[in-house]
């Protein structure tokens, strides 16, 4: 299986993110977000970081660069497109994604580990995962998930919403809401489920001397599937 | 020509630094502001002298880059 890795200047998770596909059995390859083709993957990963030095809004400028336009046509061609944290903040603002990151609802940047709940395992980034809640990693400043009414309406009936931010036994209400995210979105998936975006670090989780292992739970799973 | 545009959140959207800046003013003696919005200010120099062209071009950058529609509006000035 073979994975692509975007690097854009100031994208820093991208080679935690080499080492946790390589662990688990992806070819995986970075490409520099000044080219203009992508080498065949299964899979696309952007990563996280602060691409740009997050200009303009955080994730707008990648948004723009001359690499995103294979990854949209990837993405739309139905491929496995994964954005996480800086990354998810580029597939919004590429509209790949539906909503925006906003500035944290208490303005502090946020690093620690979390728990989120699975909303949605009839995808392959889900699929066999035997756990209902995973113990993973954040670390950011932008990761107010908003969106419009409608469009909420429109991701929940859609079966979008792919993680949600809770305590360790499942319950995501508004106290295990760490950003003010809107319905304690921490991802979501487009309407075909092939791109998903979200602001926990699962290439954080992978080593057990480290961190927990919940990552490796979803590279698993996810190299199983594609 | 130079053409300003100014970005600004949408009504209805959370805007927590004008909020803190809002707390602040406060406590500096400003009981009586009720609400701080903050927003962005750009100065683009295009050049282009026909000003109604040089308006509408900065319109599509407003649309494609400058401002996020999801939840900020812009105002060519």
């Amino acid at each position: 299986m073979r994975s692509s890795v975007i690097i854009f200047p100031g994208s820093n998770c991208d080679r935690d993110m080499d080492v946790a596909l390589k662990k688990f059995g992806f070819k995986n390859q970075m490409v520099w977000h000044n080219d203009a083709d992508i080498p065949k993957s299964d899979l696309i990963v952007l990563p996280g970081g602060f691409s740009y030095g997050d200009y303009l809004r955080c994730g707008s400028i990648a948004g723009k660069s001359k690499i995103i336009k294979s990854v949209i046509d990837f993405a739309k061609s139905g491929g496995l497109v994964l954005g996480i944290c800086n990354g998810f903040q580029i597939l919004t603002e590429t509209g790949l994604l539906p909503g925006i990151l906003q500035q944290n609802k208490y303005l502090n940047f946020i690093c620690k580990n979390v728990f989120v709940k699975i909303k949605n395992k009839e995808n392959k980034y889900f699929k066999n995962i035997k756990k209902e809640v995973l113990e993973l990693h954040i670390a950011h400043n932008e990761g107010n998930y908003f969106c419009s009414n409608d469009e909420l309406k429109s991701i929940a009936d859609n079966g979008q919403i792919a993680v949600t931010y809770c305590d360790d036994k499942g319950n995501d209400n508004e106290h295990n809401n760490p950003n003010g995210a809107i319905k304690n979105i921490a991802g979501i998936f487009n309407k075909d489920k092939n791109i998903l975006g979200m602001m926990p670090h699962p290439e954080r989780m992978i080593d057990p001397f480290l961190s927990g292992e919940d990552g490796s739970l979803f590279f698993e799973n996810l190299i199983g599937n594609v | 020509m130079k053409v300003k545009v100014i970005v600004t959140l949408k009504n209805g959207v959370l805007d927590p630094q004008g909020k803190a800046i809002q707390q602040t003013l406060n406590g500096m003696t400003f009981e009586n502001v009720s609400e701080v919005r903050q927003g962005k200010y750009f100065d683009i120099e295009v050049n282009e002298s026909d000003e109604s062209k040089a308006k509408t071009q900065v319109g599509e950058m407003c649309k494609k880059l400058l401002a996020n529609l999801v939840i900020e509006d812009y105002k060519i000035i």
